[in-house]
Formats: structure tokens, C-alpha cells, sequence
């Protein structure tokens, strides 16, 4: 038994530490995201507005819904967040027409409502901090993570006004925001789950007394094996 | 009360029933944790169906929507997050649950007579459970919805002469897209959980008909008392529908840990690659299936092409399937529970499932070398363990099975 045991332990930690699909052979640097950290998440929600918005798209995503869940009155959503949209229900789509985005970029920029689940965060805050110059590149920049990328260096004034930390800082909660976009559900999950694993916690040592009560009667009762 | 039972009884055999199936169903008091998985199927099988239910009153089976109609079930939908989450993690639960309960048949010679048809009906409904899994696994139309299908059906294009008209009767078109999505999700929503739900009944009919194995593998009908009741049996209700309770919530502990905590089980339970909707012209790097079907997997890509057919690869992995529904006559040992075993088929059946859980592991690897050799070894093991079990099934010395159960 305590062979076995320590079989599920080892198995369970085997399954936890190697990710399957991290298929990267880039060092991705770790990305310390916290949902629960409300401030980051509203300076995210800026940035990614003012900075990747006006190419990507995150449809997936309510302007209102954000509103409710970075606690931020709809008024100020509509006037500070809101560049494409008309009303906050709607979904937050990007004005570039698609003809222009194939000319322009050499596609159409990837909807990023859920880049986090698919790529991870460690990945979009890696990638974000991994533009380098190169002048064969049409717009004069490439990228460690995603080698070749069509995008431009975005975030280049953003690096330039900030010192190294502050941009990281800005980068993490860019990253945090679109962690938050990939699941907006997670802000409600891990609120909710330690009740819900203290509520069944408490009714299994209930129901363990209540079975042990019944099951007096096999061990010293009515059901002894009848001889 | 009695006026009103008096009145169905007359009508339905309602007291009877309840007493046949719970009251009066003696049960081996023997059971140990291997007997949990039954009851835990059943409460998984439930499940899956109420919120299958309410799932399908916001999916689309469309091309088109399928993908986003997933997403707006996880945002816009009240706790459809929490739904879609049982849902998916339950699938993988249902997995777990089965295995266990196909390993405590093998542990305790569950499936030899006279439990062979309730062995071959569990069977049945496991093969019914892949499909059924596969297609699920197709309709919320990621990439990996869309590449593990058009892997997996285009096996049954190898299949020779027929192969090519076959895959577009299956595909409904010439490739996986709109028409494949739309029978998947009918075949998915009705008719394989009827099939399951009809089969369940008749497997624990038959159960119920022969009565519990035990980790004694004694027949405890042969030890009766003056009343006719076993003596070393106890009625289901109560004690076993209470010991099952506690099972349950605990399984419910970490099931919900798993929901609330990492439904995505670092791409165990929800592939990473998912969340990008399906794109028939961007091949993903790695294609791996889910891995409950991991195994077969690996005997696929185990086997080499014969006359640069994949069908060889095809008929070993169905085979490979094939081939539990022998065991009850392939196992000549005089006894069934491992308990008074020889040696000797202690360490084979070892052996059987090292061999399976490796090629369950190797069936999410990519194809190297090195893994396609140890795919080999464990393929030639696995089918090892079925062709040879009429000889070591007998050998070695098993010991003297008691008359009454043990603990």
C-alpha cells in the first residue's frame, strides 16, 4: 500500500511539473501574474487599449464586462477605454479593415482574447520584452520568442520613457490583463473554491460518521456472519 | 403508505424492484477500495448527461459558431463557466473512474465466469465511451478538435478497397468541416448516451442477476443461511448506499479541486492548442490525443507500414481493443482473485500494466527513435500478455482459496 502510495504521489507531481504542449525551445521568463491585483489590471487594461487595441482585436470580451470586473464605472470605460466601440455592451473588436491589415502587416493580427490559455503568460511577457533591432526586417525590428514576426515594436515609446523596471512592470500587467481576457471566470473560480472544497470537506466527515454509525451493525451487530 | 404501494404494486412491481436492486441485494461484505469506481461511473455517467444538457442549449454545432458559442459559454452564460468545466474535467474523471474499474476486474478475476457478459457489456461501453469522448472532444472546434479528428477518421481511409469511400461517408464531405462537426454533435447528444444509458441498465441487470464479485473471488451464493440469504453477504441498502456517499463526496472533493482550481490540468484535461480555433491550413507542431486514448495511440504509431498501408497500424490498434473481450476465456487459472494467484502471474499482469500505462505515455510524445522502439517493446508486451495468458494462467502454484471471505 505505501508503495503504491508513493507511486500516485510521484506520478501526480510528474503530471503537474511537465507541461505536455511546451513545445518552446525559448526561455520564456516567468511571468508573476495576479489576477486578484485589481490596480495591475486596470493599468493592463489601458495599456493594451492605448497600445495593442487598435490592431487586435479581443472579441471575446464585453467593454461592460470589464467595467464590472475591474470595478470601473461604465462612463469611465466608455470614455477612456472605448475607441472603436459605440456601446458598452459590445464586444471589443478592432476598426482596421481586414484588406488593409493583409496589405499592411502581411495578415490580419490574431484576435487575442485568448492568447493566454493558448500560448501562456510566461510566452506574451517574454515576447513583449524580446524585440531587437534588425534592419532586414521591414519595420526595422525582430523578435527572440516568435522569430520573424510581423508586428512592430509596439511598445518602443512605452520602453523609452520608462526605466527597465517600470516597463517590465507595464509588460506584467499588460500580460496580467490578457491572463484575466483568456478567462474572465478565474476572478470568480478561485474566490469561490475554497468554500466550495470546505463545504464538501465538511459534509465527507459527516457522511464518514454516518456511515460508521450504520456500519456498526456488520461489524458487531445484526450482520455478523451468521453462524 | 400501504394503501398507496399496494396500489403501484399491483400495477408495477415497484417493491419488488427496490428490494431485488437494494434492499435484498446481498453484497460481498468484503469490497475494499477497488469496488468504489462502479458507483462513482454511474454518479460520473449522470453528470455528464445534466450538463450535456444544459450545454447544448447554448452550443452551436456550426463551423462557423461552434468555437465562440464554447467561449460565450464561458462568459455570458450564468455559471457556464462552472458547467462547461464539469463537463470537460468530468470527461477525464469518467476516464480515471473506468480504468480503475477495469483494473479491479482484473485484480479480482471479476470478468470469469459466470460474469462474462457482464464483462463484455463493460466493454462495450468502454469502446462506446472513446467514441463517444472523441466526438465530444471534436464540437467546441479548436485546433486540436479539428486535428485529433482529422487524424483519427483518416485511419479508416487505410483500410483497403473501401477506405477512400468510407472516410467521405464518414466526413459527410471530403475533408472534417461543417457536415462532420454537425453528425458528430448528433451522434455525440443522442444516440451514443441512449446506446450508454440502455447498456449501463443491462450491464448492472446482469450484475445483479449473478452477484458482486469480491477481492476473495469467492461466490458468496454458495454459503447460505436457513433463509437463503449469503451468509457472508449484507443488504446494498443501507450499508452500501451509505459507504458510497462518503465515496462519493469525496470523489467530489477533488473533482471540484480540479473544476475550481486547474480545469485545464496543464494540458491534460483542456489542451493548450484548443483555445485557437480550428484552422484546416495551419497544421499545429505536435498533435496528440486526449490521453485516455493515448494508449491505442501509441500501438498505431507502433506498428510500420506494410506496403506503405497504415492499415496494419490500424487493425493493431483496434485489436488491441479487440482483444479484452477474449479474456474471459483466455484465463484457464482455477482461480480468479490475485489474492491466492501464482507468483509468476503476479509479476506478468505487473507487466500488462506497466506496458499500458507506458504506452499511454509514450501516446503524447513526439516520434523519436528511442520512443518508437519502446512503443514496440510495450505493444509486443501488451498483446503478450492476452496470446500467452492460456499458458501462464496455469503455471505456478496458486494458493488454497479460503471458504468464507477474509476481513
Amino acid at each position: 500500500m505505501r508503495i503504491k502510495l508513493k507511486l500516485i504521489v510521484g506520478l501526480s507531481v510528474l503530471l503537474f511539473s511537465v507541461n505536455i504542449f511546451a513545445a518552446s525551445k525559448v526561455h520564456l521568463d516567468h511571468a508573476n501574474t495576479d489576477i486578484f491585483d485589481e490596480a495591475s489590471l486596470q493599468n493592463g487594461a489601458k495599456l493594451f487599449m492605448n497600445y495593442c487595441s487598435g490592431c487586435h482585436e479581443i472579441s471575446l470580451m464585453r467593454y461592460n464586462r470589464i467595467a464590472k470586473d475591474l470595478n470601473l464605472t461604465e462612463e469611465h470605460v466608455a470614455k477612456n477605454l472605448m475607441f472603436a466601440g459605440n456601446k458598452v455592451g459590445e464586444a471589443i473588436t478592432t476598426a482596421m479593415p481586414e484588406d488593409g491589415a493583409a496589405k499592411w502587416f502581411g495578415g490580419v493580427p490574431p484576435d487575442l482574447s485568448l492568447v493566454s490559455r493558448s500560448k501562456g503568460t510566461d510566452w506574451i511577457y517574454t515576447y513583449l520584452r524580446s524585440f531587437y533591432d534588425d534592419e532586414e526586417r521591414i519595420f526595422g525590428v525582430n523578435n527572440k520568442v516568435l522569430v520573424n514576426a510581423s508586428m512592430p515594436d509596439i511598445l518602443w515609446s512605452l520602453r523609452e520613457s520608462q526605466s527597465e523596471e517600470e516597463f517590465d512592470q507595464s509588460v506584467l500587467d499588460i500580460t496580467n490583463f490578457l491572463d484575466y481576457v483568456g478567462e474572465p471566470a478565474k476572478l470568480i473560480r478561485l474566490k469561490l473554491g475554497k468554500w466550495v472544497l470546505l463545504f464538501l470537506g465538511i459534509l465527507f466527515i459527516l457522511a464518514y460518521m454516518l456511515k460508521k454509525e450504520y456500519w456498526k451493525d456488520v461489524k458487531y451487530g445484526i450482520w455478523r456472519p451468521r453462524d | 403508505m400501504n394503501n398507496k404501494q399496494s396500489w403501484i404494486d399491483q400495477r408495477f412491481p415497484l417493491t419488488k424492484v427496490i428490494n431485488e436492486h437494494l434492499a435484498e441485494y446481498y453484497t460481498p461484505r468484503n469490497f475494499n477500495f477497488w469496488y468504489f469506481f462502479g458507483g462513482l461511473a454511474v454518479v460520473m455517467l449522470i453528470m455528464q448527461l445534466v450538463t450535456g444538457i444544459f450545454l447544448t442549449m447554448h452550443y452551436k454545432p456550426d463551423a462557423e459558431y461552434a468555437f465562440a458559442s464554447v467561449e460565450y459559454i464561458m462568459r455570458d452564460v450564468e455559471w457556464g463557466w462552472f458547467i462547461r468545466y464539469m463537463h470537460s474535467t468530468g470527461a477525464s474523471a469518467f476516464f480515471v473512474i473506468i480504468y480503475l474499474h477495469m483494473m479491479r476486474a482484473l485484480l479480482y478475476g471479476s470478468y470469469k465466469g459466470p460474469r462474462e457478459l457482464i464483462w463484455i457489456l463493460g466493454m462495450v461501453l468502454y469502446i462506446l465511451l472513446l467514441a463517444e469522448a472523441f466526438m465530444g472532444y471534436v464540437l467546441p472546434w479548436g485546433q486540436m478538435s479539428f486535428w485529433g479528428a482529422q487524424v483519427i477518421i483518416s485511419l479508416f481511409g487505410s483500410v483497403p478497397i473501401v477506405g477512400p469511400d468510407l472516410l467521405i461517408w464518414i466526413l459527410g464531405d471530403y475533408a472534417v468541416g461543417d457536415a462532420t462537426l454537425n453528425r458528430f454533435f448528433s451522434l455525440h447528444v443522442v444516440v451514443i448516451p441512449l446506446i450508454l444509458v440502455v447498456l449501463v441498465f443491462l450491464h448492472i441487470v446482469a450484475l445483479h442477476h449473478v452477484g458482486s464479485n469480491n477481492p476473495d473471488g469467492i461466490e458468496i451464493k454458495k454459503n447460505k443461511d436457513a433463509d437463503g440469504i449469503p451468509k457472508d453477504g449484507i443488504p446494498f441498502h443501507p450499508y452500501f448506499t451509505i459507504k458510497d456517499s462518503v465515496v462519493v463526496v469525496g470523489f467530489l472533493w477533488i473533482f471540484c479541486a480540479v473544476v475550481f482550481y486547474a480545469p485545464a490540468l496543464n494540458g491534460y484535461f483542456l489542451e493548450a492548442p484548443n483555445f485557437i480555433e480550428a484552422n484546416p491550413l495551419k497544421t499545429p507542431e505536435h498533435i496528440a490525443p486526449l490521453w485516455y486514448l493515448t494508449p491505442y495511440y501509441s500501438v498505431l504509431r507502433a506498428i510500420p507500414p506494410l506496403f506503405g498501408s497504415q492499415f496494419p497500424g490500424v487493425l493493431g490498434m483496434f485489436a488491441a481493443l479487440g482483444v479484452f473481450f477474449l479474456l474471459p476465456w483466455l484465463d484457464r487459472s482455477p482461480v480468479k482473485s490475485i489474492r491466492y494467484r501464482s507468483p509468476i502471474y503476479k509479476w506478468i499482469l505487473g507487466a500488462f500494466v506497466v506496458s499500458f500505462i507506458m504506452l499511454g505515455w509514450l501516446g503524447v510524445q513526439p516520434v523519436t527513435p528511442l520512443y518508437v522502439l519502446l512503443a514496440r517493446i510495450f505493444t509486443t508486451l501488451y498483446f503478450s500478455f492476452f496470446i500467452l495468458m492460456p499458458w501462464f494462467s496455469t503455471l505456478g502454484k496458486t494458493k488454497e482459496v479460503p471458504e468464507r471471505v477474509t476481513g
